[in-house]
This record gives structure tokens, sequence and C-alpha cells, in this order.
């Protein structure tokens, strides 16, 4: 491919990029009329309703990371370890959730968990939190897994464990002092990508009715012009942020590992 | 004029000089090998003959033809690399039709010549196997065949058999030599593996750090090696420090000996090398000098038994022959070690 | 470690199995049985028996020209996303520019992959909807009013347009480790053979790419049919794509018969799951022959 024609490749394609969050950005900062301003932004902050929506995503955000390691660790490990068989299996599974749509999932939550069934989440707030939590960790689950393993893949799991078994460790301590501190990286990286999933989420917060980040910024683009535009620069912005710290970390991790 | 003419051919990459000042005469049907360690720009130089890589001064012809105005597609030359390179979305078949299909030939003429190449190369019936169906050894005869197909002038190959097992490398060694014989094509192979270059080539290209250090044929690659860096890369040998007492007999004293090497030698101190075949355990005919010393190491390779005893300061590799009758000494055994002085060779620069 | 005596084998298989149970439980409470549950649900009419009412009730030109629609917007922004992906992967890992670029490129792409949902919905309509930058300027500069020409955010091209912006990242993560599996020697050794730039791309390059390009086309479309945020951020409930009809049908706000979302829920499941399938199979077949 000649070197000028990959050069206008790359201006056309950067350029589509640019120019919708060019647009965001200019609109977002157009609520005074004739200046730019950032009273849209400011009036983004001061709403209450900003904060907590804000906040309960965060909270949901960290809670289901911290649920989505402890679930992924172990069971990427185990695989790894005593069940390397079942590892195609596992991972048909951790993919279902990207061809099974968000929608689906949550309709089946529905159905399957209101008030009338044999395990009612839906029946309370405490419940329905909770649903969700499962809701975004299973949303996750094929970026985590994914990560993790990859992370698993090079350190020699084996090994590791005859090493920490022959010195008398137990899986618990073997799991939380050997294998996690090795694969910490692969796991910020799975961090961040949940987090920017459940900042972001709208389908399944919308249908459980939770006072979640993506159902605000859904209900404030249908009544507002201006505030909108903010808050999708926002999100915009967090979500740049999540995607470069997982670059650092691993450029990072790439320097401080020994070469091999 | 030789076949393929490569004149002053330099190579620089910025302020590093990769190949410098490098000539070869290649006579029609010969098979040249560039021998030399990773980095000494033996790769480059046939890249820059197939037409990978642009000179940076210099001049290649093929049978009188300018070569560097050629791009890598119109030269009519064929490659063979280390990694097989073959088409993994094409059959057996379809790889080694690949190039005359490219040149628009008819498709009876294109089967009946796949046929005969495959025939060739011993696999007449692979021609519908995907290459990820070939063993390593395989692939590489189907990639020589792929070479072979379009009857180049000048056949490249990049180190063929680095990616093979040893097993493997030794006998397919040996069909390319005998399919390029048969079909007399002027051969180039690049080897960092001294062996394949001695038992495959009319003559060797030793090179080092961008430089020829020596052309010639293998048995004077080995026996007669120009430099420092040959008699070192090429065989295993012991270097000895001596000095010259009478500069005309060739009267020299090493480590306390003295010997006579029989033909004239520069004065002053000097540098002799001697190889593990020259030196017997043990007095032997025709070998008149002898050093005694201390086993400082044995290896038993089974038909040869590779010994090294320290030798004043020297530590000096010979072997012998594995025989049933006689058990080789132990480490720490004292020995007495025989050669003929005239054999040793003359280390220069 | 050392292979245990038959008695051990047998104590010790049943704990191995112990050590997966946590996630196994878990897939099957929040994603098997949800599923399975919307699945059975499908052919399962409301007195509890079996029935292909609910599938039949699909057909009916609504609910059909909502599939189409869906299926003409996923097919439209993949065909875009692939060609201009492919487009660009290609020019930064086979263009010839410098190193540095490629780095960011697939920051980005990873970044914008996921901006998918309200916040893109917002950018477009803040660039090309009503008041948006591009259409005022536009107007302003060429006197074209787009609204005139027909063209509005709310609509089969200005969906398409949205989603290609997270189609276009997408491929570019799949595509450039695929071209980077293009190894330099084939491209020598077919030159060395006789041939053409050309001739090299079509013999050996994009037939070796073919599964790849045409799996990931797959992903995009399923990637595509599912994105419902987007959409509905968008248009409301305005544009009838599948999605949105089932988010209506889960409100509860149109239809009151759950079995026809059950069987909406399904027909969507068949859709992804069909292209989802060709993409794994592709890619095995191609990752066979680049063993």
């Amino acid at each position: 491919m000649r070197l000028g024609f990959a050069w206008l490749m790359l201006a056309v394609g950067m350029t589509y990029f640019i120019l919708p969050l060019v647009g965001l950005t200019e609109f977002s900062l157009s609520m005074r009329r004739g200046v730019y301003s950032f009273d849209a932004y400011a009036a983004v902050l001061a709403d209450p309703r900003f904060r907590q929506t804000f906040s309960y995503s965060v909270v949901m955000a960290l809670v289901t990371i911290v649920f989505g390691v402890l679930l992924v660790v172990p069971t990427a490990y185990w695989v790894r370890l005593k069940l390397p068989g079942l590892r195609p299996y596992v991972e048909f599974v951790t993919l279902l959730p990207l061809v099974i749509p968000a929608i689906v999932i949550v309709f089946g939550y529905i159905r399957l968990y209101n008030t009338s069934s044999w395990l009612p989440m839906t029946g309370s707030t405490t419940g329905t939190n909770l649903l969700l939590m499962f809701g975004y960790a299973t949303l996750s689950l094929p970026y985590m897994y994914r990560a993790i393993d990859t992370g698993l893949r090079t350190i020699d799991v084996a090994t590791l464990t005859e090493a920490a078994q022959s010195l008398g460790a137990g899986w618990v301590t073997i799991l939380a002092r050997v294998i996690l501190p090795n694969v910490l990286v692969a796991v910020l990286s799975g961090a961040f990508v949940t987090f920017a999933i459940v900042i972001g989420e709208f389908t399944l917060a919308a249908l459980l009715n939770r006072p979640a980040f993506g159902p605000y910024l859904q209900l404030m683009g249908a009544n507002r012009a201006y505030e909108p535009m903010a808050l999708a620069v926002i999100a915009f912005a967090i979500t740049w942020a999540c995607m470069g710290l997982i670059q650092l970390v691993t450029r990072f991790s790439k320097h401080t590992k020994a070469a091999r | 004029m030789a076949f393929l003419d490569i004149e002053h051919l330099e190579k620089s990459y910025g302020p590093t000089k990769v190949v410098k000042d490098f000539n070869l005469g290649v006579d029609k049907g010969e098979f040249v090998s560039f021998l030399g360690p990773s980095g000494c720009g033996k790769t480059t130089t046939l890249r820059m003959v197939a037409g990978f890589e642009t000179p940076s001064q210099g001049a290649i012809r093929i049978n009188g033809k300018d070569m560097l105005r050629l791009r890598p597609n119109q030269r009519n030359i064929g490659m063979v690399f280390q990694s097989y390179a073959l088409f993994p979305n094409l059959t057996v078949a379809q790889n080694v039709a690949f190039g005359l299909k490219v040149s628009g030939a008819d498709r009876g003429m294109i089967a009946e010549r796949v046929a005969e190449m495959l025939e060739t190369i011993g696999l007449p019936d692979l021609g519908s196997r995907y290459p990820f169906q070939l063993s390593g050894g395989q692939q590489q005869r189907v990639a020589l065949a792929r070479a072979l197909a379009v009857r180049p002038q000048v056949l490249l190959l990049d180190e063929p058999l680095s990616a093979l097992d040893a097993k493997i490398r030794v006998s397919l060694r040996g069909e390319i030599r005998a399919i390029q014989q048969k079909l007399g094509i002027t051969t180039i192979y690049v080897t960092h593996d001294q062996e394949e270059a001695l038992s495959m080539s009319d003559r060797i290209v030793v090179m080092h750090q961008g430089i020829a250090d020596q052309v010639g044929t293998p048995f004077e690659i080995y026996n007669r090696p120009a430099t420092r860096f040959v008699a070192n890369f090429v065989g295993t040998l012991t270097l000895l420090e001596a000095e010259v007492l009478d500069a005309a007999t060739g009267r020299v004293n090493i480590g306390g000996t003295e010997a006579v090497l029989g033909r004239e030698l520069p004065g002053g101190n000097i540098t002799l090398a001697a190889r593990p075949e020259m030196v017997s355990l043990g007095p032997a005919p025709g070998r008149e000098t002898e050093l005694t010393g201390r086993i400082v190491e044995v290896d038993f390779l089974g038909s040869v038994v590779r010994l090294r005893a320290q030798i004043g300061q020297t530590v000096l590799a010979f072997d012998t022959f594995n025989s049933v009758t006689t058990i080789p000494p132990k480490v720490g055994d004292e020995v007495t070690l025989s050669l003929a002085a005239s054999d040793l060779l003359l280390i220069g620069a | 470690m050392t292979a245990p005596s038959p008695a051990a084998a047998r104590r010790r298989l049943p704990l191995n199995w112990i050590g997966i149970v946590p996630f196994v439980v878990f897939a099957l409470l929040f994603l098997i049985l949800p599923t399975m549950n919307i699945v059975l649900g499908a052919f399962r009419n409301a007195a509890g028996e079996a029935t292909f009412a609910n599938i039949r009730g699909l057909f009916t030109p609504s609910i059909l020209a909502s599939y189409w629609i869906s299926i003409k917007i996923s097919v439209a922004s993949s065909l875009l996303g692939c060609a201009i992906g492919f487009g660009m992967a290609a020019a930064v890992v086979l263009g010839g520019l410098p190193r540095w670029i490629r780095s960011p490129v697939l920051t980005f792409s990873g970044v914008a992959s996921n901006f998918a949902g309200v916040p893109l919905a917002f950018a477009f309509m803040a660039t090309i909807g009503p008041r948006g930058l591009l259409t005022l300027w536009l107007l302003d500069q060429f006197g074209i009013n787009l609204r005139v020409q027909g063209f509005t955010i709310l609509s089969f091209w200005g969906l398409t347009i949205t989603y290609v912006f997270f189609q276009i990242p997408l491929m570019i993560l799949i595509i450039v480790p695929a071209l980077d599996g293009l190894k330099r020697e084939w491209k020598e050794a077919a030159n060395i053979l006789g041939a053409s730039g050309r001739q090299y791309w079509l013999m050996v390059a994009l037939p070796i790419l073919f599964p790849s390009l045409l799996g990931t086309f797959a992903l995009l479309f399923a990637n595509a049919f599912g994105a419902v945020a987007t959409a509905f951020a968008l248009t409301g409930s305005s544009l009838s794509i599948v999605p949105i009809l089932l988010f209506a049908q889960i409100r509860g706000d149109v239809l009151q018969d759950p079995h026809l979302g059950y069987a909406l829920a399904f027909g969507m499941i068949v859709v992804t799951g069909v292209a989802n399938g060709i993409y794994i199979w592709l890619r095995v077949r191609s990752e066979r022959w680049l063993k």
C-alpha cells in the first residue's frame, strides 16, 4: 500500500472519529447563547441527581469488579491447573454474553427472579441491586475472563503452585499471595474495562429500574439540550481515562517484567 | 566474467556498515556457501542479490545483465526461505505452480512441470495436501520445488535447514546438493552451520563483520585458514603461542618444547594452531614432536573421543577414535601427546 | 505430577470439580437459566403447553419489518465498518506509516469500540442532528439543508452512520492481528516467483485474510444487531428495530403478550447466535491454516 494512500486513509478515518467528538464538545460548551462557556457542565455538576446516579454507578462498578475478580481468578486458575480439558467449554460460556444481547439477559432476569418466582430478587431494593450487579458481572465476564486468562498464560501456573505447596501454602494463600499478584496487571486491565462498561450501561439498569448513570444520561437526553452533551463528554473522558490507564499499566509492567 | 558477478557490494543502515566491499564471482552451476555467525552480513548480501535490499554501492550482474535495475519479480531468481514461506491457502501443487501461474503459462504445461518437480523432490503423492499437513522437512522440499519450477538462473537459499531437527537436516542437505548437481543450477547457500557448508559446497565464503574473510574450497578453508577468525570459526582448534628460534628452518619454542616446522616463518612471537586430528595420544609414527600434559576433560562422543589436556599454560584439544580394546584416559591422567610440527597452522591476524 | 493410583484418582476427581462450582452456579443462575427461560418461553403459551404460536406470531408484517430494518442497519454498518476499518488497519500495519502511529490508533480503537450507547448517540446528535455542528456548517457554507435533502438522524442512515463509529474500531482491533500474521516472507516469496503486488494480494493475502474478514463481518453484524442503548437514545422508540421492540415489550408499553416478547428475544438470539457461530467457525478454520 503506497504511503500517500495510507496517510489519506488514516486521515479520513480519524476525521470521521474526531468530528462527532468535536461536535459533542462544541455543543456542550454552547449553553450560553453566543459564547462558549462551561454553563452546561456547571448545571450538570450542580444537579443532585448527577451526583446520586454517578456515585451509584461507581459503587456498583467497584462491587462488580471485586465480585468479578473473586469469581474469575480462582476459576481461570483452577481450570488451567486441574481441568484443562474443560477450558474450551468454559471459554465458550464466557463468550455467551457477547452473543446473547443484554436486553435478552435482563428479560430473562425479570422473568426468572421476579416476585412470584423461587428466588424473588426483584422484590427488594437490595435484591434488585444484587441482581443488577450479577448482570453487570455477566456483561463484563468475557473481558474479565479473557484478560485474566491471558495473564495466567504468561506465568507458569503449575510450577508456581507446586513451589508454593511444597513450602506449605494452602489454596487461599496460593491464590491470594502467589497467583493474584502475578496477574495483577491483567486483573487491572479487566477491571478498567468493567468500570467503563458499568458506568455507561443502560439496558440493564433501565429495565431493572435502578438509579444508575446510564438511564440518567438517557433521561437528560430526552429532556434537555446542552446538559446531556456535557454529561457525554464527561462519560467519554472517563472511558478514555480507563483505557489510557490500561495501556499505561500494561506498558509499565512490560518494563518491570524480567526479560525472558 | 563469471556467471554471477558481485562487485564492491556495500550496504549501510545509517552510520552502520553491514556489508563492506564484498566481491565474488560465481561460475555457472557452482554451489557457493556464505558461512558466518549471526550479524556477519551473509543474509543481507543474499537479499541484495535477490533484490529485497538495495545496495548502498556496488554492482550485481547475472550473465552480464545488470540486476540492480530490476525488481525482485523481474530477476528470475529462485529463493528458499528459512521459514519455508509456503502459501498456507494453497495446496502443495498450487504452491509449486505459483510462479508458473503468475507468468501466465498454459495449464497443461503447468501440471506437467508440477508433477516433474514433485517427482524430483520425492513427494509425488502429496500434491493435494496443504502446508499445515506436512512436516518441516516436507515443507522445505516443497519450497525448493516451488523455487525451481520456474527454472531460475540462480538459486538462493537462506538458512533453509536451521528450523529443522538435526537428523532431517543431515538427510535433507544431501538431497538438496544432489538436486542442485543434477539440475546444474548456480546456487548461493547461506548458513551458520559449518558442517553444512563444508559438506555441500564447491566453494565457501567465510564472512565476518561484513567482510569476506576468505573464499576457497572446503579443503582450503579448513586446512589453510587465512585469518584467525576463519581458523576459529571452522572446526575446532587450539591456539599455541610460540617463539621463533630460527626463522629459516622454522624452529620454534612452544612452551618449553622445541619443534621444527620445516618452513619459513616470520620472526618473533607467533601464534600456531593445532587441529584435534593432528594430535595423537602417545607416540605415533611421523609425529616427532612430543608434549606432556594432564587430562582435564574427556568427552565420549561415540566413535570419537574428544580430550583436552593441560600442557603448560595451554589446554590442547585433540581427538582419538574409540577403540573397543582401549579405555580412554581419565581426568587427571598424565599423558604424552605427539604431533607433526609441520602440520601446525600459522595463524595470521 | 505423578499419576495417582486408581483409588486416589476416584477420590480426587470430585474434588477437582469443586473448584469450578462457583463459576458454574453463577453461569447457570445469571446467564444460562435466564436465556433458557426465554428460549423455552418462546415455545410455550400462557397455559404452559408447547406451541409454535409465538414463533408464528413473529411473522406479522410489522415485526418482520422490524427484523428487516435491524438486519439492514446491521449489514450496512458492518459493511462500512469492515471496509473503512480494513483500510485503516492496512494503512497502519502495511502502509509504511511511522512505527509510533500504531499504538495510539490501537488504543483509540479500544476506547472507541466501547463508546457505544447513550453518549455516542449524543455525540452524533450534536454533529449531524437538526442543530448539529456539521448540519449547521453545511447550511452556512454550502447552503445544503440536510433536512430538505431527506436526511435526519432518526433514520436508517442516521443510525447506520452512528453505529459505524464503534464498528470501525472493532474491525481494526480484530483485523490488525490478522494483518500482523501476514508473514513478510510470503510477500517476498510471491515477489521473487514473479508476482506483482496486486497478484500477491489477489492470490495469497486476501484468500488468507478472507476467513478473518468474513468472520469479523459476522461479529460486527451481531454487535450492531444487539445494540439497544444507542438506538434508544437516538430514536426514542420511534424507529422500530428489534431491540427497541423488545425493550418496549419488557417495559410493558405496547403489547401485553409476554410470550411474544420471548419469541422476539429468541429471534434475536438466533440471529446473533448464527452470526457469532459463523465468526467462530471461520476463525477456527483460518487458525488451522496458519498453524
